[in-house]
């Protein structure tokens, strides 16, 4: 029963390591300029999809590190050509415009690749269990584990001591002083969007290393990532964070019980949240409005 | 005075239009059952866009209540009994009530963020449908089951075997519903939702209370949306799990937006114009989703008033 809860438990974090790195990149992009990406999870299938037809020629490490660099290049076209077009309109726009593009990035992905799902392939040193008593601990989850916390940390470095992170944050408070104060905006969004993408990308990388390649691998993560970020706060990005791990723990958790209720607790998760505390747990006073 | 007339004279076709649809359907390559999706999708998204268009208020998640209306006419027909307006009302009633209960919930969230939540929400009863597999039929959807013959005490009325006979009656339902809708607007309510509309600020500083009549707003669009899911299950004797999912509410949303979300009919023609385009484009090819995709992103960037918005800037001008 320990080893069960354990593995469970472990098995939750990871998940809840790849909701919060999808709701991280999605929460980046809502802060700065109000648009709720529903094509990130397009991005991500993307990503590990363009890692899969690299590594044949530059391996598993070129894959993984330059992957994410091509979905970001394609993030930063995206948003450059379409979504920067509607700024000024009303969010309804801009989130119908990211639905239409999602069906677009499922279904290209799913013309190039084949609808079928593929094997991911990952060094053979990775995939052994580390104890024996411990069977689920592969060198590949423990590596996720870190690489994602690398990742996390390289973005909350980046926000807090470099130019541009410093003025995203800036952005996401007063966009218009910003602005007055001889930033080009429309760089900063851009970049923004690029970052949040890349992170998207790197998430596709390291899930397919689990989950093998599907064209609806991220459909299926991008629900829990919105939950990740209402139950996180919005605004909060060391919430998201917090909230994504959170959900992962849970549905991970709620497994060993009540294997059928494994996703519908992550709901009831942010609709107790939203009765007691409407903002989320880190969330900054009046983003509501 | 012209305007007026004008107004008159297009519902006074819209009505010519739908009384005859069945009759001219197949004349021009179509079937009964396209003009009745037309009629039932139509609702939703006309339910829709009185939280939409009229409270500016922007749900992504209607395809919950739509689905849940659906899942309820099904279940009350396989379980409980056949009868088919039992089955129309525990639909709604399961819808309205899971409504008033979210609604509560999110009333005070706004803009963007209120329709993150809605989607997060609508999809809970995704999961439990396919989870639920003993009582909803999980993935393969809910079958097993179908509409009834309608009994009015003089005679039965063979809405099953007759596509006609059950177009007629969606139509009943759908005059009812829009009806409704419309005197709604129209009274002191309705108008009180258009205030906030306009300037939220401003009707909460003139007294009206806001949350309220944003939440009987969302309950009331939720409750029409729900009846537009009964008679999409009875229409086609079976409830496919995909009712529920986020991109059932996304089609919703471009249907008012392609009709136009600030005219009253406008959801009606995007639903037509959506039904048609995806009943051609899936039988002629596979990659359906790109095609519907690309049109999402066509009428964004260039129609984003809808038809009804563009002829209406044509007529002013």
């Amino acid at each position: 029963m320990t080893q069960l809860l354990i593995f469970n438990v472990f098995n939750g974090l990871i998940v809840g390591a790849f909701y919060a790195l999808m709701a991280l990149g999605l929460s980046l992009i809502l802060n700065l300029s109000g648009v709720i990406n529903f094509a990130h999870g397009g991005f991500l299938a993307i990503g590990a999809y363009i890692a899969y037809s690299l590594i044949p020629y530059v391996g598993f490490w070129g894959g993984l590190l330059f992957a994410p660099i091509l979905t970001a290049l394609l993030g930063l076209f995206v948003e450059r050509f379409l979504i920067r077009r509607l700024y000024q309109r009303d969010p309804l726009y801009s989130l119908l415009l990211t639905f239409g593009l999602a069906y677009i990035l499922e279904d290209g992905t799913r013309l190039i690749w084949g609808a079928q799902s593929l094997p991911y392939p990952i060094p053979e040193w990775l995939t052994t269990p580390l104890s024996s008593e411990y069977f689920f601990l592969t060198g590949y989850r423990l590596f996720m584990v870190a690489l994602v916390s690398v990742a996390v940390g390289a973005l909350f470095y980046i926000l807090s001591r470099t130019r541009l992170g410093m003025r995203i944050r800036a952005g996401t408070a007063d966009l218009e002083t910003v602005s007055v104060l001889g930033v080009n905006v429309r760089l900063l969004r851009n970049l923004n969007f690029g970052l949040g993408i890349y992170l998207a990308g790197l998430a596709g990388v390291l899930a397919a290393g689990m989950l093998g390649l599907d064209p609806t691998i991220g459909s299926s993560l991008i629900m829990p990532s919105f939950v990740a970020i209402i139950v996180g706060g919005l605004g909060s990005l060391p919430g998201t964070l917090l909230g994504g791990l959170l959900i992962g723990v849970a549905s991970g958790l709620t497994t060993v019980f009540f294997p059928s209720a494994t996703e519908a607790v992550m709901y009831v998760m942010m609709g107790a949240v939203l009765l007691v505390r409407p903002r989320g747990l880190l969330g900054e006073e009046g983003r509501l409005q | 005075m012209s305007g007026f007339n004008r107004q008159r004279a297009s519902t006074a076709l819209v009505w010519l239009i739908l009384l005859t649809m069945p009759y001219w359907m197949a004349l021009i390559g179509g079937y009964t059952e396209l003009g009745t999706r037309v009629l039932v999708l139509g609702l939703a998204a006309m339910a829709l866009n009185f939280l939409l268009g009229f409270t500016g208020v922007l749900s992504f998640g209607h395809a919950a209540y739509f689905g849940l209306g659906a899942y309820g006419a099904g279940m009350a027909i396989k379980y409980l009994a056949p009868s088919t307006p039992l089955s129309i009302l525990v639909g709604v009633v399961l819808g309205t009530l899971a409504a008033a209960l979210i609604g509560a919930l999110i009333v005070k969230l706004r803009g963007v963020y209120f329709a993150m939540v809605t989607i997060a929400f609508g999809q809970v009863f995704f999961f439990i449908a396919i989870r639920w597999n003993a009582v909803t039929g999980g993935d393969d959807g809910l079958t097993g089951w179908q509409r009834h013959a309608l009994d009015l005490g003089l005679g039965k009325i063979d809405i099953l075997g007759n596509d006609k006979a059950y177009y007629y009656l969606v139509l009943i339902l759908f005059a009812i519903a829009v009806g409704i809708m419309a005197l709604l607007l129209r009274s002191p309510f309705g108008r009180t939702l258009l205030a906030i509309r306009e300037n939220e600020r401003r009707a909460r500083f003139l007294g009206i209370p806001v949350e309220q009549h944003i939440w009987l707003s969302f309950v009331i669009s939720c409750l029409f949306a729900s009846l537009a899911g009964t008679l999409f299950a009875l229409l086609s004797n079976f409830v496919d799990p995909r009712a529920l999912h986020w991109s059932q509410s996304g089609n919703f949303v471009i249907m008012a937006v392609l009709g136009g979300m600030r005219s009253f009919w406008g959801p009606l023609v995007g639903a037509a114009i959506f039904v048609v385009l995806q009943d051609f484009v899936s039988s002629h090819t596979e990659n359906w989703m790109s095609i519907i995709g690309l049109f999402f992103v066509l009428v964004v960037l260039f129609f984003p008033r809808g038809v009804l918005g563009m002829l209406r800037r044509k007529a002013k001008s």
